[in-house]
């Protein structure tokens, strides 16, 4: 049998070359199926200054399969334009060719055949292999890493996050900022801060809640090319309330746009040529605070998981959005001269495990990581025949099958899944592992609740995590994805204000419409509030599979989106 | 991590100081009678007031706000949404040496806070921004 990465490499036909941030080229190298390593890390860089970014990789330390959104709408100011661009217009603006290496990378339609082409994507082994590379040509090249790295899969769940400490010091990483992070609890990340993280911690929005005072250091000022850069850390703004605020007290985070700019400046005047922003704001929120606070050259965007094959410019502010859970890795490169940045080449590069060669020496480490979990994770649970996924604004399959198991569980006319972005892709006619059930739902406040709402209290909630993705201000969404609703059907029209969006709510299993008054049972996980009982979601999620044994999720056609 | 002034007091080394400010409740009925009472009826302009506030608050009972106007003989706040609009007003004398105020105030729902600031030459100046109190829990 021809691996696939022989496969891949045996048909090159011409040596292709891939410019800097090449478009047409991808497209040219992947219609002639001429993948190969070399390729896809590309020549060696320009500049003097190399920044490697990594970020929301989730705890991903396998390949994986992983669906892009087939929706993700944008409003207001931002409708159109990326990363809200999927399928069709995405490969348009960026010149990718359908049913080609980057289209499957970095879109959604024909997953499943793509990815039988293709392969698995990721793999933290394949991401040491091309940190590597990129640091034979550029050896002082700095590895940023965005945050949410912590949280996402049973080994890391199982050792707070250990895991992931361990195989980024591995990597060395050079500074990172967190959002997930502090759902650890704030005593664990401050203990991996103080005596286990090698890097710098940064999030100069993180403040004592009490004192309004700077938490944790703002900035790390570095020496590379003979240029002092700055590296200023952005944690997520939104923790406590997008997350249980009881496992960090005394945090205050925000965007704090006017902290934002007096760092800036703080950086300017300590004699730093280059400003580069490690963020978790979220896309949006980066593009409106680029807009906002003059003097970043750079900000590598995260939490919204967005892959954008480009820098997206604000004035002179370059955005680079890297991906999720180890697809992607960018490499930026940078001419900085004591008066400033000169030039900017960005290249994401795409973790395709097979055809990057794994790193033996990362493989091993990983592997020690997973042994203490290795038979409980393996263990067979069901099987799909269904493609599972999470990515869209309003549902994923893998939310719609957490959504069925809430209601036949814990006995609820409806099911309230939160819209997490996190979470890998399966493909049909693949078992069920207790691993990818982990995958999806591995985080510290799991406990599925049963309770009764009224029909206004559940709209009032839709309109409110409406408001959260689609207010018109991006910094006032909090990024992920629209809650996903099973039992309960209702229409979005996204360009109506809070309060005015979410109409037609109705119950599926008799179609009659929820009314404001009446008290209906509802079940759920990932409450904020302290004290939630209930078994972990994970727990509920293998006792459905185990009952029917071959999963099936039929086409969601419960919600109605209108875009205005 | 940075030493903080909870870590410093913990430690039992700290020393602190606080600045006082009295909150003058003219219980007004809406925000407009409230602002028309402080104006003495005239319309505020925009100027160089600052209004910092969370753009969602963390905790709505709890909504850390600053104000900052250079120049400025006194500001209301008021939170536009509350069943009483009237929150604080600052008055800073000739030997203030800055014209800058923070409280924390509690709102009741996503609503404007508003500052009016009354300017040494008489005039007024204002300026707002809404801050969201939301239920949240899905961020991801």
């Amino acid at each position: 049998m021809i691996a696939r990465r022989h496969f891949l490499q045996a048909s090159l036909a011409t040596s292709a070359l891939i410019g800097a941030s090449g478009f047409g080229n991808w497209s040219r190298l992947a219609a002639q199926q001429t993948l190969s390593q070399d390729d896809l890390i590309g020549p060696d860089g320009s500049g003097n200054v190399t920044l490697i970014h990594i970020t929301d990789i989730h705890a991903q330390t396998q390949p994986i399969w992983f669906r892009e959104p087939e929706i993700n709408l944008g409003v207001g100011d931002v409708a159109g334009l990326p990363p809200h661009l999927t399928g069709d217009a995405f490969r348009k603006a960026f010149g990718i060719e359908k049913g080609s290496a980057m289209d499957y990378a970095l879109t959604y339609d024909d997953f499943v055949a793509l990815a039988k082409t293709y392969g698995k994507m990721g793999g933290l082994d394949r991401i040491s292999t091309v940190v590597k590379a990129i640091r034979a040509d550029r050896p002082d090249a700095l590895l940023l890493d965005g945050g949410d790295t912590w949280q996402g899969s049973l080994p890391a769940l199982r050792s707070n996050g250990a895991d992931m400490v361990k195989l980024f010091n591995a990597l060395k990483t050079d500074a990172m900022t967190a959002h997930w992070e502090f759902t650890l609890g704030l005593d664990r990340v401050n203990e991996i801060i103080e005596g286990e993280f090698a890097g710098a911690f940064l999030g100069a929005n993180i403040f004592d809640a009490t004192w309004d005072e700077p938490a944790y250091e703002p900035m790390t000022m570095v020496e590379r090319g003979g240029q002092q850069i700055a590296i200023i850390g952005q944690a997520f703004p939104y923790l406590p309330i997008a997350n249980p605020s009881w496992l960090f007290p005394d945090l205050s985070f925000g965007v704090r746009q006017e902290r934002m700019a007096a760092v800036v400046q703080e950086a300017r005047d300590a004699g730093a040529a280059a400003v580069v922003v490690l963020s978790h704001n979220g896309f949006d929120v980066d593009r409106q605070m680029a807009a906002n606070v003059p003097g970043i050259d750079v900000i590598l965007t995260g939490h919204t998981h967005d892959a954008i094959p480009e820098p997206v410019m604000v004035g002179q502010t370059a955005l680079i959005a890297s991906g999720s859970h180890g697809k992607f890795v960018s490499r930026v490169d940078l001419d900085v001269q004591s008066d400033g940045v000169k030039a900017i080449n960005h290249r994401l590069i795409p973790i395709f495990s097979d055809v990057i060669t794994p790193d033996a020496e990362m493989t091993a480490m990983v592997d020690e990581t997973r042994a203490p979990y290795a038979d409980e994770m393996a263990e067979v649970v069901g099987r799909t025949s269904s493609l599972l996924y999470r990515r869209g604004n309003f549902n994923g399959t893998w939310d719609d099958l957490i959504c069925n198991a809430l209601i036949s569980q814990r006995e609820a006319d409806i099911a309230l899944s939160p819209g997490f972005r996190w979470g890998a892709s399966l493909l049909p006619d693949q078992d069920i592992t207790r691993e990818d059930i982990f995958n999806v739902t591995a985080m510290s406040y799991p406990n599925a609740y049963r309770t009764e709402m009224s029909g206004e209290q559940l709209h009032l909630i839709m309109e409110d995590v409406a408001d959260n993705l689609f207010n018109p201000d991006p910094y006032y969404q909090q990024g992920g994805d629209m809650v996903r609703v099973g039992g309960m059907g209702y229409r979005i029209d996204v360009s109506q204000p809070q309060g005015s969006r979410i109409t037609d709510m109705t119950l599926l299993r008799d179609g009659t419409p929820i009314e404001p008054d009446k008290t209906y049972n509802v079940a759920g996980w990932a409450s904020v509030n302290e004290g939630t009982e209930g078994p972990p979601i994970w727990e509920v999620v293998e006792a459905h599979i185990r009952e029917q044994g071959d999963v099936s999720i039929d086409p969601n056609a419960s919600v109605d989106v209108a875009a205005g | 991590m940075i030493m903080t002034r909870r870590k410093t007091l913990a430690t039992g080394i700290g020393a602190m100081g606080a600045a006082l400010f009295v909150p003058q409740l003219a219980m007004a009925a809406t925000t407009e009678e409230a602002i028309s009472a402080f104006t003495g009826g005239a319309t505020p302009g925009e100027g160089d007031l600052t209004l910092t506030a969370p753009e969602i608050a963390e905790n709505g009972n709890t909504v850390p706000i600053e104000v900052s106007a250079p120049g400025a003989e006194s500001i209301i706040i008021l939170a536009a949404g509350n069943p009483n609009p009237d929150v604080a007003t600052f008055n800073f004398g000739p030997l203030a040496g800055e014209q800058s105020a923070s409280t924390r105030i509690r709102l009741a729902k996503t609503q404007d806070v508003v500052a009016v600031a009354k300017m040494s030459d008489g005039s007024f100046i204002q300026a707002k921004q809404e801050v969201k109190v939301t239920i949240g829990g899905c961020g991801g």
